[in-house]
Formats: structure tokens, C-alpha cells, sequence
């Protein structure tokens, strides 16, 4: 199964050589060109096996990656990750041909291409894998590459709020669905999604069931931009709309549905699992759909549009989440229906929803401006474009004969046959699920009327808009026309999809099912004059009704007040954190060193001294002590008197030679410890180090008295006596160590070994020659320090001022 | 010897961490530099004082004070006086480039 290996990584590969191609093929040609044939040819790779799939096989492959964690690279190709992938890579490649047309070669087209197929290649990872841990890091990759991307014209200060806002509400979510595997893994001993399926029975009753559930329920939430974590759907339309049409409505935001279909089998019967995914689908729908009506830009517009159909695909997949709670029987059609109008929503939304973004794309491009206010009467300029529209309004709202008509009446069909299940007490509202669906409706063909009316009908306002319309070049239209065509096409023979694509993905959500031919309706176009016509037809007497009076019942809209929107609460959370965090990290950053030091000296003594105290390590033992001479005890005596006096100095130059009898003592005391080498270099230091000082004096400011408060200097003494005594008391514990052989008796053998008899010098100088070497170096950096600071100057004055 | 030599440590170290304390940057040069004097005793103190001869082959018959801390000195007194000569001349640029060798006028712009 080498097909899905490459799939996931010919897109990294491809991104990784961009940087090496782009210098000479931009002279030739767009590099789009290049970048179009990696999704191009893995759709044809990927194709191939949908015969296969269609009779019920399925591909898994397992490359061995950290096996001592349970992470494998396990591919695994079945129905549901077919769909996705022949998405991912069909409307890439219906993309990228299209951004060919849309951003000119000035754009810094590398790193556009770069980001993308890096996106690519993270969503084909996130289909393909069967590992969690890798699923998830791929997940993560989607929301970075989606961050790059909205953020690519990034002089732009809404677009980068706008992918600011997108990575970390997904990433949120993304985290939080980490949890949620863990917990999974706690209970399941595994990261495979098969292992975790075919344990289900097992698992259900692990404490950790439902708190998984809901972790990755969160994670499904906010990457398909459910309700109340739609808000950066709308954000994100900074990005070029080849991006929208490609990340924000086909493929990433539907990622979140992808894995609400992968886990089905796994959390499908329960009761949280199908109130909180029907639930808030349905909630997304209406409120997107609302929301839509009210949106000036087109690009807004479409975003809302697309956070409620992705709830309407979100309520479906809840809804056939009853089926599993029955399990396999005669009727399950009814409730394993709602998957299958999900499944083919899914499908439908991809090329209406595509053909649209392209449309605005088209409109912003040719015109100049995507805000309804200013647009109106392109049609007689733009036909082509306005018939785009028009095909993809109209399956958006659910007309016929184009496939959202189709999805929209088995919707319709699905929400209705909810109403009698008796599961999960469901009936008591069973009317809930209907009126929502239908009210939802009735706004989305509204919306979708604003999309088509605002912007091709009505009077040209020449004055409000920058360029002459005119339409757009053919390369630009070939790929929403070909996207038209499915909508067309998928009407009028939508059972070949749903035999080949839609069948398969079946039983992948319904694995325990022995036979998933029966679960996949056959797909009518006309099915007699039924419960979902007639509310087909009541959402269009409606609309129409809502969209002719829109300019008196408009002002509903700032009932809703700007105060409590989700956005506001968003941002008031994003500001609290940022000054919340800056005032602690105020708090202690102050940029005073003398506080560094504090901080530094106190953890010291707490950490070494109270580890002392704690362990009671504080055993001293003076027997093996050597005896102590009058002469060393005046010296010891001089020592503490120049040092305390050192703290009382008033001037500099005394304070200098106090630290130098400090210095020549210490001389002595190495004479009388034996240590005549050091007692020479000792002496030598000291006195280049004094002469230095005086060097120095002549160009340092004299000491001025410290004059800070009483109670400060108290500190400051507190603390240095508590240093001095944690070293004092760590000395005394450990100064008659023996518990292990000192290894000077090795060095005893120097003459033999290097040919030396003063063992001090043969250490220095050939057993630990590298040491002294490496001293050698640090002084001739500290005297390359030295020289660049007495002798270079700034070039210019500005080099003072950078700020 | 050894307790009384690692008490001076002590004080010593106490002066240093006060000098260390200060806001003038002279009195943090000298403070290092009473700081390495303290090391320096420490270390030598670690390996017990006055226990031998001194470690010169040939000169005595043994056995030898320990010679390892002696060669870790005489490369940590070099390096604390690369260090001291580093820090002065540091200050001393500091002092000229900002006319200032006081830690509380050398903070940098508030909002930075």
C-alpha cells in the first residue's frame, strides 16, 4: 500500500523542494503549474482503488516509527478516508489551477505553494492514519499550515489577527483532543483506531469513556467551527480565497467532521455523544444561517454560510449515531440514513460551496470589491460568472436540479424520522430537530438570494467601484465551472456516487454492521409529494417572502447587542490573559540586576540549605580537622577584618587594596597548604589585577556612598549572611568525605606517567592538558573582549539609537 | 584548620554576595573578585590541608597533599582574573557609553 505513503509525503517533499525550484522556475513560468500536478497526480493514484473499496476491501499498511510507545505510521485507506482524500486532492488540484489565474507572480508565490502543500500533505495525514499520535500530529500541522496561510499577506494587520485567532482556538481544541487520545489510550492500551473500534465493549465502561469523548468532541468542535467556536471561520477569510475555497470550506474545517465519522463506532451509542453532536450541529446551522443574512462581504457571507452547513453535516452525523445505539437490524435504514445525507452533504457542500468561494474570488478580482453595498448588475458583464452563481445558490438553498437538493430533502428526511426514535428520549422534543432544520433552511435560501441578487442584479454602481467589471479570464473560471458541472451532474446520477464513494465510507462508520448495501438508500430526485417536499416548498414561499420584506425586519439584528458577542467575549479573554501575564512577568522582570541576583541568591539558599535541613545531612565531624597554628589564625583574623571593611570602604582606592590583602593572604594561606604554584601565580594575579583596577580608576566614576533605605540594606544583609552561611555549613559536611578513594594517589605515579616530578605542573600540563588549553582560550576571548571594548567605536552615530 | 578555614569561606562569600548586592557596578566587580578568592579557599579546603608534603616528586618521600584541587585553582585563578579584566573594561564602556555606573540609571527604556 505504498499509494498512501506517498500521498502523505509527496506533498512534504514537494513543499521541501519549492525553495530549490522557485529561483528558476519563475522566470518560466507560474509555479503553480508545478505545484498542480502533486495533487493532480494523487487524485489518479488514489481513484484507482475506488473499485477496490467499492466491493468492501480496505488497504492498511504499518511502518514501524517509535514502536516502544504503541506509535506506529499505520496507513489505512477506507471508504470515509477515501472520500476525504479524493477531496483533499480534487479540489487541490481544482485549487491551485485556479490560483494560478488569481495571484500573480508577484506574490511571493514560494512560500504561498510552500505553506500549502504543506497543508496538503498534513490533511492527507490526518485521513490516512490510523495512529492517533500521528493523527494528532498531523492535525496540528493542518492548524499551523492554516495559520501560515491566513496570514499570507501578513503587512495586513486583520489578517494576522485573523490567523492569530484561527490557531488558537483550533489549537485549543487540538490540545485538548490530545487529552482525550490519552484518555483513549489509558483505556484502550492502544493508539490504533481499529484496536480502539474493535474493543469498544471493553472500553465503554472505562471511567475515562466520556471524558474522551468530550476532550475530542472539543477538538472536532472547534476545527469544523462549531458553535461557539465558529468565530474564526469568518477570520479567516483574510486569507486569498484560493485559500478560503481550499482550507476554510472543502477541506480543513471539515476535518473536525472527518474524525466525528472515524470515532462514531466508537462513541456512537451514547447518549452525550448524540445530544452534544446533533445538538450543536444544529444550533451552528441556524445560527450561521442567521448570521449570514446580515454579512456585507461576500467572503463574511460565505464563511457563516459555511459554518452552518458544516453544522448541518455535524447534526447529521449525531444523528445516525443512533443507529448504533440499536445496533444492526431491519429499520436501521432510518437512522443510518442521517450518515449516509451527511456523507453526501459533505461531498455537495465541497462543490457548491468551491464554485462559490471561486465565484467571490472571481468578483473581488475583476471588480475590485467584494462588499454587496457597492457591488450590483455585473451580470450583463460577468455571464458566465453569474451562472456560477446562480448554479451553486441554488444548490446551496437547495433547488433543484442541483445535488444540494438532493442532500437537503434527505436531511429533511433524516431530522423527520428522529422524531418517533424512542432512544435516549429523544421524542419528548422530537419536534426540536424538524423546526430548527426547517427555520435554518429558510435562512440559507435567503442568504443564498443576497449572494446572487446583491451581486449580479439590480443597477451597476459605476462610482462606488475601482475598475471597469468585465469577466474573468478563462483560466480562472475553467475550475468553478468544472465544479458547477459535479453539482449538475452528481443531481442526475447520484447513485453512482453513492455506490462507489458514499457505500464504502458506510460501513466504515458502521464497521459492526455485517452489511452496510442495505443502510445506503437509493438516491430519487422526485419521491412523491411528501413531508420533505412540502417543507421544501415552505422554505421557498418563505424565503421569498423574508428576502422581499429583508429591509423591514433587518433592524431584528441590532437586537443582538455588539456588547455580548461571542467575539467580544473572546477578545476581553485574549486582552485579560496578555495583561495578566505582562503584569506578573512585570512583577519580577524589572530590570534591575541587583533583583536578579536577589532571586538568584535566594533560591540558592533555599534550595541547597533547605535540602540540608531536610535530609538532616548537617553531621560535622572536627577530629580529622589539622591543628591550627597562632600565625594562620592572625592571618584568618586579617582576612575577615579586610573583608568586612571592604563593605564599609568609603572610597574606591581603599576598597581596591583591601581586595588586594584579601588576595596576597590568600598567598600565604597557600604557602602554608602546600601549594607553592599556586601561591606564585597567586602573587602575580594579585598584582596585575591591582595594577588593572588603578588603570581602570582613572577613567570610573568614584564609589558613592550607597544610600538606599535602612530597611533594604537589612535585606541585603539578611541574605548575604545566608549564603555565606549555606556555604559555610555544605563545607563543613562535606569536608571529610570518604567514602570513596581520592583520586590524587593516581597523580603520584606523574613521573612515570608524564615525565614530570611537580605533580601540579604534569596535571596542568598533560593529564589534563585539553583543560588548559580550553583556559588558554577563554583568556584570549576575554582579551578580544577587552580590545574590541577599549579600542572599536560605533561606525555611525545611529548605531547608538537602534530603537 | 578545615572548619576554620571554611568559616572564613563563609564570610568571605557573605561580603561578596553584599558586594554583589550593591547598585554600583564597581562594588559588583570587587565583590566577584572576593567571591573567586572564596572559591579558591573552598576548593583547596576540600581536599584536606595540610595532611602532606608538598607535591613535588623527589623532594620528599610522601605522602602528598592532594594535588588535584591545586591544578583546578591555578586554572580558576587565571580565568577569575581573565574575568575580573573582562568585567572592568565592561564597566568601563558601560560608564562611557551611558555616563553612568549605577544599576538603576542602566535600565533601558521602561516599556522594553
Amino acid at each position: 500500500m505504498v499509494t498512501v505513503l506517498i500521498a502523505i509525503l509527496l506533498p512534504f517533499v514537494c513543499a521541501a523542494l519549492i525553495p530549490l525550484l522557485y529561483r528558476r522556475l519563475r522566470r518560466v513560468t507560474h509555479l503553480g503549474w508545478f505545484v498542480l500536478s502533486v495533487p493532480f497526480i494523487l487524485f489518479l493514484l488514489l481513484a484507482r482503488y475506488i473499485p477496490q473499496l467499492a466491493e468492501g476491501k480496505t488497504f492498511i499498511h504499518t511502518y514501524e516509527w517509535i514502536p516502544s510507545f504503541n506509535i506506529n505510521f499505520t496507513t489505512y485507506l477506507d471508504g470515509l478516508s477515501m472520500i476525504f482524500g479524493l477531496l483533499i486532492t480534487g479540489v487541490g488540484s481544482l485549487v491551485i489551477l485556479y490560483s494560478i489565474f488569481y495571484l500573480s507572480t508577484k506574490e511571493s508565490l514560494h512560500h504561498f505553494y510552500c505553506y500549502l502543500l504543506l497543508f496538503m500533505g498534513a490533511m492527507l495525514g490526518v485521513v490516512f492514519s490510523d495512529n492517533l499520535m500521528v493523527l494528532y500530529t498531523f492535525w496540528e500541522l493542518t492548524s499551523v499550515s492554516s495559520f501560515l496561510l491566513i496570514a499570507f499577506w501578513h503587512h495586513r494587520k486583520a489578517s494576522r489577527a485573523g490567523a492569530k485567532k484561527a490557531m488558537m482556538i483550533t489549537v485549543f481544541g487540538g490540545l485538548s483532543m490530545l487529552a482525550g487520545f490519552l484518555m483513549l489510550y489509558v483505556a484502550s492500551h492502544t493508539f490504533s483506531i481499529r484496536e480502539i473500534v474493535a474493543n469498544v465493549e471493553v472500553i465503554r465502561d472505562h471511567t475515562l469513556f466520556t471524558p474522551a469523548l468530550i476532550l475530542i468532541l472539543l477538538g472536532a468542535f472547534t476545527k469544523s467551527a462549531q458553535f461557539p467556536f465558529h468565530i474564526w471561520l469568518p477570520d479567516a477569510m483574510e486569507a486569498p480565497t484560493p485559500v478560503s475555497a481550499y482550507l476554510h470550506s472543502a477541506t480543513m474545517v471539515k476535518a473536525g467532521i472527518y474524525l466525528v465519522a472515524r470515532f462514531s463506532p466508537v462513541f456512537g451509542g451514547e447518549a452525550v455523544w448524540f445530544w452534544l453532536v446533533s445538538v450543536i450541529g444544529l444550533v451552528t446551522l441556524f445560527w450561521g444561517s442567521f448570521n449570514a443574512v446580515r454579512q456585507t462581504d461576500l467572503k463574511a457571507l460565505l464563511a457563516f454560510s459555511t459554518v452552518s452547513q458544516l453544522g448541518l453535516i455535524m447534526s447529521l452525523f449525531g444523528l445516525g449515531s443512533v443507529g448504533h445505539y440499536y445496533g444492526y437490524e431491519e429499520n436501521s435504514i432510518l437512522y443510518t440514513q442521517a450518515s449516509f445525507a451527511a456523507l453526501f452533504h459533505l461531498v455537495n457542500h465541497s462543490t457548491f460551496k468551491g464554485a462559490l468561494f471561486m465565484m467571490v474570488g472571481i468578483v473581488d478580482h475583476e471588480v475590485g470589491t467584494r462588499d454587496i453595498r457597492r457591488l450590483g448588475g455585473l451580470m450583463s458583464f460577468m455571464p458566465i460568472t453569474f451562472t456560477i452563481a446562480v448554479i451553486g445558490s441554488f444548490s446551496m438553498a437547495g433547488l433543484p436540479p442541483f445535488n444540494g437538493f438532493l442532500s437537503k430533502e434527505m436531511f429533511f428526511a433524516a431530522v423527520l424520522a428522529i422524531r418517533d426514535v424512542e432512544a435516549f428520549s429523544i421524542a419528548d422534543i422530537g419536534l426540536f430537530f424538524p423546526i430548527v432544520a426547517w427555520v435554518a433552511s429558510i435562512f440559507t435560501f435567503v442568504y443564498s438570494l443576497i449572494l446572487i441578487s446583491r451581486t449580479f442584479l439590480g443597477k451597476l454602481q459605476p462610482e462606488k467601484i475601482d475598475k471597469k467589471p468585465h469577466e474573468a479570464p478563462l483560466g480562472m473560471l475553467i475550475s468553478p465551472i468544472i465544479l458547477c458541472l459535479l453539482v449538475v451532474g452528481i443531481f442526475f446520477f447520484p447513485n453512482i456516487l453513492g455506490h462507489y464513494i458514499l457505500e464504502p465510507a458506510m460501513a466504515s462508520i458502521y464497521p459492526t454492521f455485517p452489511t452496510t448495501s442495505e443502510l445506503t438508500p437509493h438516491i430519487h430526485a422526485w419521491h412523491g409529494i411528501n413531508a420533505e417536499l412540502l417543507m421544501t416548498v415552505g422554505v421557498i414561499i418563505i424565503g421569498i417572502i423574508l428576502f422581499k420584506t429583508l429591509k423591514s425586519w433587518k433592524p431584528l439584528y441590532r437586537l443582538f447587542s455588539q456588547k455580548y458577542t461571542f467575539n467580544t467575549y473572546y477578545n476581553r479573554m485574549i486582552e485579560m490573559s496578555e495583561n495578566g501575564s505582562q503584569k506578573l512577568t512585570n512583577k519580577y522582570m524589572t530590570g534591575n540586576l541587583t533583583h536578579y541576583f536577589v532571586y538568584i541568591y535566594v533560591f540558592f539558599v533555599a534550595l541547597i540549605a533547605g535540602y540540608f535541613v531536610w535530609s538532616d545531612a548537617m553531621t560535622f565531624n572536627f577530629d580529622k580537622d589539622s591543628a591550627i597554628e597562632s600565625y594562620e589564625l592572625i592571618l584568618v583574623f586579617v582576612m575577615i577584618f579586610a573583608a568586612v571593611w571592604m563593605i564599609f570602604a568609603k572610597g574606591r582606592v581603599t576598597a581596591m587594596l583591601l581586595n588586594g590583602v584579601l588576595g596576597y593572604s590568600i598567598a600565604f594561606f597557600f604557602v602554608i597548604f602546600r601549594a607553592p604554584d599556586l601561591a606564585l601565580t597567586q602573587l602575580v594575579v594579585e598584582s596585575v589585577t591591582t595594577a588593572l583596577f588603578l588603570l581602570c580608576f582613572k577613567y570610573l566614576p568614584d564609589l558613592m556612598p550607597e544610600l538606599p533605605r535602612k530597611r533594604v540594606q537589612w535585606s541585603k544583609a539578611l541574605i548575604s549572611i545566608f549564603v555565606g552561611a549555606t556555604v559555610t555549613i555544605v563545607g563543613l559536611a562535606v569536608v571529610h568525605y570518604d567514602r570513596f578513594e581520592p583520586v590524587a594517589t593516581y597523580f603520584n605515579d606523574a613521573y612515570e606517567l608524564a615525565g614530570g616530578s611537580n605533580i601540579v605542573n604534569t596535571i596542568l600540563g598533560d593529564f589534563r592538558a585539553f583543560d588548559t588549553m580550553l583556559e588558554v582560550v577563554v583568556l584570549l576571548i576575554a582579551g578580544l573582549g577587552v580590545y574590541a571594548l577599549t579600542k572599536l567605536k560605533p561606525r555611525k552615530e545611529e548605531a547608538d539609537h537602534e530603537n | 584548620m578545615e572548619s576554620l578555614i571554611l568559616v572564613l569561606v563563609g564570610i568571605l562569600v557573605a561580603v561578596a554576595t553584599y558586594l554583589i548586592l550593591s547598585k554600583q557596578l564597581l562594588r559588583v566587580i570587587l565583590g566577584t573578585a572576593v567571591l573567586s578568592h572564596a572559591a579558591h579557599l573552598l576548593i583547596l579546603t576540600m581536599g584536606g590541608l595540610k595532611k602532606g608534603d608538598v607535591p613535588l616528586l623527589g623532594e620528599s618521600e610522601g605522602p602528598y597533599t592532594d594535588a588535584l584541587p591545586q591544578a583546578l585553582i591555578l586554572t580558576a585563578i587565571v580565568i577569575s582574573f581573565a574575568v575580573t579584566a573582562f568585567v572592568l573594561v565592561l564597566g568601563y564602556r558601560a560608564y562611557k557609553t551611558n555616563g553612568s555606573g549605577n544599576f538603576d540609571e542602566l535600565r533601558g527604556t521602561p516599556d522594553e
